[in-house]
């Protein structure tokens, strides 16, 4: 009988556990569904780039007060989990605060720590709502953000809220219990939660007792219930950040893909004469990317990675007069498809049935599409290294290669080049006309 | 004064090669505001004696504005003939005027086939002030105030900031830079192909949004180092009724003016 709570708290922890393994596979499926793409290159500068960019934040920078808000949210979550090492195993072995008597003082130290890190997460987690809900920061109120977006944006601040007043109260409860029986273990320090104390004094010992085993069985049970909701949210960012920017693509922003299958069409088509040395591979089925199969793994994972933050799309010249592009909705429309697709998998024991749908025209128009002018500023801006831009350039040649529904001021461009190497209507014969012109 | 400006094929048939290749581009040979900036740089390869030459009709477009608009076969058809003519000459490095030219020549070249050492001419002009062969004061614009426009495809795409800074502190002119600068530098509008078609819907150009940004600096003159930016950025001028009071001009142009060429 005195073995349940380890029961129950095993179930729970193998529940809560396996459920999110089994949504991690699933993403990992999802992601392997976009076509091959080599990235297993230069892996100590990968390891750099992902120590710089997702661990030490080099990009949050350029906004500085969410970048502090951010690191305290970050730091705090990172430190407080050492706690979550005890929890589980507290909860595993029936013992209460296992560590104190191995930790002396430094035990001390750390629950005070945590306390300290904890309240400083509610105060940046109440800014990071004020700035939301109060100022309305623009970037958070633009069209895409409506719905869905906007309420789980709100409902990780509130989470992460009750989560630290949970382990508060906790800690509260423990303190006075502590002081009612010597028997009691006596451990930690209470700078925060001592302010919580008023709320539960007066009340018996067993009232206490039950209270503080509320708030510490509340506590672990929301830490895997938002362990489990990442899988729906845009919080997922606070794992695929590192994957995101290991895999990121390191050669300059300026050099898009070159397309092997067109390189050897072309060389065939202007050297026919030259054997080409290496075996033919497969003609692609389609040129571009209509659907998120026709995208390569790595912009998938970027779709998953997005936390919606908007700095791309508030750094976008089109977005920024006024246009439907947006950056950030290129990605939450990729996700939300390859969501939609994987669905259909799970339903049809992993065999995609056609849904008559795709990720161009059901969820991205071509005039998001053709608003873009290339710049970088999305890619540059993304504090974990998200690239929307080469989702964007893959749909165009879509549209271009297998639709030609270029508009048609560009279709005038390509034939001109075509035809007389210029995007504009002059003969070739005249490029050095300019060498023989009056000066000025 | 006339320019001398040799062709590849003209100092083949004479035997020689020159140092570097000045890749013009389709703004710099064909459009009217760009050809002066063409002109200017030439002028000033003219003035310090640098061995170059011109692909002149041999030159075709490097194919930028059909990849960007998703023609990739359109662009590698371009590409790949262009590395033909160039690796024919031998071609080992190559000066610009345009970042676009500039980015895919440098970029997307080297994987079909075409690896040169590329360099904007903002890079080209800095090396020669630094060889000595150079030599840049104010003149004329000595405490001008001046704000530069990052090219998207020279700042953000390959990380070239200073180059055109460092050529607009040599004027002596006072350098203000605008809100978005550097990295996040504002598009001017024309990249990914747009300067060949009309914008979507929206509020406002992007090039009125972004002169609005040069206008609030008090700039006397924009500063700008791509034929595309010198354009939108004229119109945007235009578009503020500031053409008066603000001039658009490229780096080289201030150079060449500087020096009296």
């Amino acid at each position: 009988m005195s073995y349940l709570p380890n029961f129950i708290f095993l179930i729970l922890i193998i529940v809560g556990g396996g459920i999110f393994l089994r949504n991690i596979l699933r993403i990992k499926r999802n992601i392997n569904l976009g076509k091959a793409v080599d990235r297993s290159d230069k892996t100590a500068l990968r390891w750099k780039q992902m120590l710089r960019i997702a661990l030490g934040q080099s990009k949050m920078g350029s906004k500085p007060i969410a970048a502090i808000l951010h690191l305290i949210v970050y730091v705090g979550f990172i430190i407080i989990n050492i706690e979550l090492l005890e929890i589980i195993l507290d909860g595993l072995l029936g013992t209460h605060r296992l560590f104190a008597p191995y930790l002396g003082n430094l035990y001390h130290i750390l629950i005070g720590t945590f306390e300290i890190l904890a309240l400083l997460v509610i105060v940046a987690v109440v800014v990071f709502w004020i700035r939301r809900n109060g100022i309305r920061i623009k970037r958070f109120w633009k069209a895409e953000m409506k719905g869905w977006p906007k309420l789980d944006a709100d409902l990780i601040l509130y989470f992460e809220v009750v989560l630290m007043m949970l382990f508060l109260s906790m800690n509260a409860t423990d303190y006075l219990l502590q002081q009612q029986e010597s028997h009691y273990i006596q451990a930690g320090s209470f700078p925060v939660s001592k302010f919580l104390r008023p709320l539960f004094e007066g009340f018996s010992f067993n009232s206490l007792l039950l209270l503080e085993r509320s708030f510490w069985w509340a506590h672990i049970t929301g830490i895997l219930v938002f362990l489990n909701y990442l899988y729906y949210s845009k919080h997922l960012h606070i794992l695929l950040a590192f994957p995101n920017t290991f895999f990121a693509k390191l050669v300059p922003n300026g050099k898009f893909e070159v397309d092997e299958h067109i390189k050897k069409e072309v060389l065939m088509m202007l050297y026919p004469d030259r054997v080409v040395s290496e075996t033919s591979s497969a003609v692609p089925s389609k040129f571009g990317a209509s659907d998120v199969f026709d995208l390569n793994w790595t912009q998938l994972m970027n779709a998953y990675s997005c936390t919606e933050c908007g700095r791309c799309t508030e750094a976008c010249p089109a977005n920024r007069t006024g246009k439907k592009l947006s950056p950030r909705k290129i990605m939450m429309d990729t996700r939300d498809r390859l969501t939609e697709v994987g669905e259909n998998l799970n339903k049809n024991k992993g065999v995609f049935q056609n849904d008559e749908k795709q990720l161009l025209h059901d969820y991205i128009s071509a005039e998001e599409l053709w608003a873009c002018t290339s710049c970088n500023a999305c890619v540059e801006v993304c504090p974990i290294a998200i690239d929307p831009l080469s989702i964007i350039m893959d749909m165009r040649q879509y549209l271009v290669m297998e639709q030609s529904a270029a508009p048609q001021l560009l279709n005038s461009m390509m034939s001109n080049i075509e035809n007389n190497g210029a995007p504009w209507p002059f003969s070739n014969q005249d490029r050095l006309q300019w060498a023989n012109e009056q000066l000025n | 004064m006339k320019l001398n400006v040799p062709t590849l094929a003209s100092l083949k048939e004479q035997g020689q090669k020159p140092d570097v290749v000045f890749w013009v581009g389709c703004a710099g040979s064909f459009d009217d505001r760009a050809k002066k900036i063409t002109k200017a740089f030439v002028k000033i390869l003219n003035h310090t004696n640098t061995s170059f030459a011109v692909l002149g009709t041999e030159e075709s477009c490097t194919g930028d504005p059909a990849k960007r608009a998703g023609n990739e076969f359109l662009f590698q058809m371009q590409a790949l003939q262009n590395i033909e003519t160039l690796n024919r000459y031998d071609v080992t490095k190559i000066v610009t005027t345009c970042p676009h030219c500039f980015n895919t020549l440098k970029n997307e070249y080297p994987e079909l086939g075409g690896k040169y050492e590329v360099l904007h001419h903002t890079q080209f002009l800095k090396t020669l002030i630094k060889e000595g062969k150079l030599k840049v004061e104010g003149g004329t614009y000595k405490g001008k105030r001046i704000t530069f426009h990052d090219p998207c495809y020279l700042g953000r795409a390959n990380s070239v900031f200073e180059a055109p800074r460092d050529l607009i502190q040599k004027l002596d002119a006072e350098l203000v830079e605008m809100k978005s600068c550097r990295a996040k530098g504002l598009c001017c509008g024309a990249g990914g192909a747009q300067m060949f078609k009309d914008a979507e819907t929206g509020e406002k150009e992007i090039n009125v949004e972004r002169t609005a940004e040069a206008i609030e600096t008090k700039a006397e003159i924009i500063a700008a180092a791509c034929p595309f930016c010198t354009t939108m950025m004229t119109d945007g001028i235009k578009h503020h009724k500031q053409e008066e009071r603000v001039k658009v001009m490229d780096v080289a142009e201030l150079i060449a003016n500087a020096k009296d060429l």
